[in-house]
């Protein structure tokens, strides 16, 4: 669970300052900030990004990174710091916007995620929205009938659905053949499973479709039982 | 004139990029001002300033290493969008000559498609996107032509110097697609493209280095 994060901006201050807001949910992740040119201009650093992303991939010990960018350049920068990098293929470019895809990535990563996981987490935020819109009145999913499994589990942990709980189930259904919705939000979405906002003695109802339909539902039941380890 | 072009060549294509960015700082900078963040003249200066330092502490012993040594500079120093893109140009086209010492009309064409499929390849732009690709592309393809009509090294050059000025004239009406001037929609239109302009003139220095027309074109 050492997946380092890191912020590419054009900025200095945009890139330390989503790591301030993301670090405060995220208390044990390594952060690193690239922002600005060395000589303290607006732009990115090919040197200072190659320079974060090898420090991170030595902290994580093959793990790997996940970085998230800002405008363009920043990505193509990114890119081309990968490119250089000791171990090119464990360094994850998220496709996400910078602050809600970094504190995803950031509560995924401190609730244990894989890089691969981490990465679809901060993805999630930018996806995550339309299903939610289209799943929220009374009519059955577009497209996907009766779900193949499902269940309803009872929150038993006294702080109910947070950033952490919502890191565990995203983080784990993500890395699972399914489809899969928590009270009609996107199960691989943290931010959607924490804009749930279910209390202790609130209820969680997943349902499934795809191949891992099983395996979801029995693996969100045993983090409920379990109080998400809060108890 | 079927002489190769040598390091001296590549050495003096930087020399020349340098000193026309340079020259036309203050034009590249008004170009993005319209649809940019107006620092694109003052990037491509301070890069090739960094590459002209480079190029003086560690003198390159072949072409392709000259262009991978600006290639590393361009990228570290320029600071915007410019710099990935050059940067993976210059190394792509730096790559593709090797160890060549001499290179003929086939090896710069070669070069010059290589430059123009690295810059794709980063900025996942196509013809038409108003980007630098409407300056390199039609180069590559003018270049190709000459090459396969029997022409020098010096032709294959002056051909691309020529294309690509066509083609940066013909991003003023196009709306931008990609970069920061995609943002302005359709206000984009009418403005020449920072990039295909800087693009021109760094393919018009590689003409100019080799020798056509006689001195820097005004």
């Amino acid at each position: 669970m050492t997946v380092g994060l890191v912020v590419v901006s054009h900025s200095r201050k945009i890139a330390e300052g989503a790591v301030e807001l993301a670090a405060q949910m995220a208390p044990d992740v390594k952060f690193y900030a690239v922002g600005g040119t060395d000589d303290g201009r607006i732009g990115t650093d090919l040197e200072k990004a190659i320079a974060a992303f090898e420090a991170g991939l030595a902290e994580a010990a093959g793990d790997g990174v996940v970085v998230l960018t800002d405008l363009g350049s920043a990505v193509m920068t990114a890119e081309s710091a990968a490119d250089f990098c000791s171990e090119a293929d464990k360094v994850l470019l998220a496709d996400a916007p910078l602050v809600e895809g970094l504190v995803a990535a950031a509560v995924a990563t401190q609730g244990g995620a894989s890089a691969a996981a981490v990465k679809a987490a901060a993805e999630a935020v930018r996806f995550g929205p339309e299903p939610a819109i289209d799943m929220g009145g009374s009519a059955e999913p577009q497209g996907r009938g009766e779900p193949e499994e499902s269940g309803e589990f009872e929150l038993i942990n006294p702080m109910g659905m947070h950033a952490r709980p919502a890191a565990k189930i995203a983080g784990g259904l993500a890395g699972m053949d399914v489809e899969a919705t928590v009270n009609g939000a996107d199960g691989t979405s943290i931010m959607e499973l924490m804009s749930l906002a279910v209390g202790k003695g609130g209820k969680l109802r997943i349902e499934a479709w795809g191949k891992d339909s099983s395996k979801a539902v029995d693996y969100v039941r045993r983090l409920v039982e379990q109080g998400f380890g809060e108890i | 004139m079927t002489v190769g072009l040598g390091v001296e060549w590549a050495v003096q294509w930087l020399t020349l990029s340098a000193r026309l960015m340079a020259e036309h700082r203050e034009e590249l900078i008004a170009l993005d001002r319209a649809i940019g963040d107006s620092d694109h003249g003052e990037n491509m200066d301070r890069g090739f300033q960094a590459v002209m330092e480079k190029l003086a502490q560690t003198p390159p012993e072949t072409p392709g290493a000259a262009l991978k040594l600006a290639a590393m500079a361009l990228m570290s120093k320029v600071g915007g969008a410019a710099g990935p893109l050059y940067g993976t140009a210059y190394l792509r086209a730096g790559t593709a000559l090797g160890e060549n010492a001499d290179l003929d009309a086939a090896a710069l064409a070669g070069a010059l498609t290589a430059a123009r499929d690295g810059i794709v390849a980063r900025g996942k732009a196509e013809l038409g996107d108003k980007t630098m690709v409407d300056a390199w592309s039609p180069a590559v393809e003018a270049a190709d032509e000459v090459l396969v009509a029997g022409g020098d090294a010096v032709a294959v050059l002056a051909a691309a110097a020529e294309a690509a000025e066509v083609g940066a004239v013909t991003t003023d009406p196009l709306v931008a697609r990609k970069g920061r001037a995609s943002y302005l929609g359709e206000r984009s239109a009418g403005h020449r493209d920072p990039g295909a302009a800087s693009s021109a003139l760094l393919l018009r220095a590689a003409a100019t280095a080799a020798g056509f027309p006689e001195g820097p074109a005004e």
